[in-house]
């Protein structure tokens, strides 16, 4: 096994609904996806984000397009025009979930296709 | 039947709208309503009882004019927000104003329920309480040969939804290709965020990231569609691009509500066909496939904000930071403001990531972001009067904003979903035509 930074095995996107705050995460292959279903599980996601989401935390898959879908209540401080966050449509939520690592198979850690950074312009 | 995603939000690009246009799209459908818009739009209304649309709509519509008048494209938004009404005068006017003649414009009512509060048992005082419609009113338009269609709160997808069953005449218990049309709608409802904006993998890679593209779906009679873009435009469209786009806010994707389908994304199937186009197909109902109820949103005030930022450079910035932010908190209590909430976030620390982040760093420097929530204005501006005294008087080498400035407060508003029976909505719907 070999632990990763999920930044470096998948893609995240998220956004809001009310105080909801919705959240994918990308899988580049089969085995990519194996791994992320059993590391990334409601339970450690709602672990990860601490006070950041004070509501339950569930997840959905979508096997067909190789992605977790996270719906985390409570996450955005009342809902966009209630909240006194600065993220109040939890658009930086991906990025929060791309900081957590994880054990996935050596396999799976060198086929890892997210570590190129980008040059700065 | 080709349909352009024109808008993603109210304050979108219109640049790559021409580009749409000039492809040759059959319909351009403007999606100009997150719910945040809608609090945005009931300031407006609050502000002159004949706004509450989104003001750029008359933009759009001349952009998209020369094509209406040639008959090569019809357009279709949800632009009137809480005030389909006034949009549609507005849209007239504009039309009148470039001499056009002979245009049938609709506007579409009844999603507004304030009206109905206690009926609906939602709170009093309600700001704005709108049910999302679906797609029947605007098919009813386009089959009275409605060029331009004006609605308010309609769901996202389902003006994109409206134009296949106008085309393809589905039937309403057709549900799974009810629901292929969900998905080319929800796939194109974003704009940009189809064709390589917010795009999370290689996004340096995007071609032409000054003119990222607008997306266009090329649609057959069996719900399936190729996404695309216009040819010579920025951006990128690939099965990365695409299925970032496909779950993007919508909760469980195997049961994905829309107010005329429920549509399971999980059964689609994306297959990338190169230079920039997707195909995406196989889309089924879910099982029940529909729902009884409309959602809607009601809106109440909620006290009002003020916000204040200090910036701090290298030494100690987060230490300078914190201190700086407690001086502001102490100063409100020793004044006597009720504040009735506080948050605190540190940019260049961890205003974003929480507790998440690794704090073993020292910053080169800190903004520290204090916003406060109180029940009335004037308490919310008293809180930000002290931030001056920081400047000679705080810890050291506070440094300016450089013409950030000072914002002033804002009002704060609870937006809460509720679910009405769609027969008590529908019977309130009305499509009104007008020819210009």
């Amino acid at each position: 096994m070999a632990r990763i930074q999920l930044r470096d095995l998948c893609g995240a996107r998220s956004g809001d609904k009310g105080d909801i705050s919705d959240l994918s995460l990308f899988a580049d292959d089969e085995a990519a996806y194996e791994a992320l279903l059993r590391e990334v599980t409601a339970e450690r996601v709602k672990a990860h984000f601490a006070e950041l989401v004070t509501g339950d935390v569930e997840r959905y898959e979508a096997r067909n397009v190789l992605a977790l879908k996270f719906v985390m209540h409570g996450a955005l401080g009342g809902g966009a025009p209630r909240s006194l966050r600065a993220d109040n449509l939890g658009k930086t939520h991906g990025a929060t979930l791309l900081r957590m690592w994880v054990d996935v198979p050596d396999e799976v850690a060198a086929n890892a296709k997210r570590r190129e950074r980008p040059p700065l312009p | 039947m080709r349909l352009g995603g024109g808008q993603g939000f109210y304050g979108d690009g219109h640049r790559p709208v021409d580009d749409l246009l000039a492809a040759g799209v059959d319909y351009l459908i403007c999606e100009a309503l997150a719910e945040l818009t809608l609090a945005i739009l009931q300031k407006d209304r609050q502000r002159d009882e004949a706004l509450g649309y989104t003001r750029d709509l008359p933009l759009y519509l001349q952009q998209a004019m020369p094509y209406v008048l040639d008959g090569r494209t019809r357009f279709i938004t949800n632009a009137g927000g809480i005030n389909p009404v006034a949009a549609g005068r507005a849209v007239v006017g504009a039309a009148r104003s470039l001499g056009v003649s002979g245009v049938k414009v609709a506007t579409v009512v009844g999603d507004d329920v304030r009206g109905r509060a206690s009926e609906l048992s939602l709170p009093d005082g309600a700001l704005f309480a709108n049910a999302y419609l679906g797609a029947r009113p605007i098919v009813e338009a386009l089959d009275a040969g409605a060029q331009v269609v004006i609605t308010g709160r309609v769901a996202d997808a389902s003006l994109f939804l409206a134009p296949l069953i106008h085309a393809f005449g589905w039937a309403w218990d057709d549900y799974d290709s009810l629901a292929a049309g969900v998905v080319v709608g929800h796939l194109l409802e974003c704009s940009g965020q189809v064709t390589g904006g917010n795009y999370s993998g290689r996004w340096w890679e995007n071609p032409d990231p000054m003119r990222i593209a607008f997306p266009i779906a090329t649609v057959d009679n069996d719900g399936s569609a190729v996404i695309s873009k216009p040819p010579n435009t920025g951006g990128m469209v690939t099965f990365d691009t695409v299925r970032e786009q496909l779950l993007y806010e919508v909760h469980d994707p195997s049961r994905y509500f829309s107010p005329d389908v429920v549509a399971d994304f999980t059964s689609l199937s994306l297959e990338d066909l190169g230079e920039d186009r997707v195909r995406v197909s196989g889309t089924c109902a879910a099982d029940p496939p529909t729902t009884d109820t409309y959602k809607g949103l009601v809106c109440t005030p909620a006290g009002y904000a003020g916000e204040a930022r200090l910036v701090y450079p290298w030494p100690d910035a987060e230490a300078k930071a914190r201190a700086g932010l407690a001086f502001l908190r102490k100063r409100a209590e020793e004044n006597g403001v009720p504040v009735e909430e506080w948050r605190e976030e540190y940019f260049g620390v961890n205003a974003f990531g929480g507790s998440t982040v690794d704090r073993d760093f020292e910053p080169p420097e800190v903004i520290g972001r204090l916003a406060w929530r109180t029940a009335d204005k004037e308490s919310a501006g008293r809180v930000a009067g002290e931030v001056g005294v920081l400047g000679l008087s705080g810890p050291p080498t506070i440094s300016g904003m450089g013409r950030g400035g000072g914002a002033r407060p804002s009002q704060l508003l609870a937006v809460e979903p509720f679910y009405v029976d769609k027969k008590l909505v529908d019977d309130q719907v009305r499509v009104e035509v007008e020819e210009v």
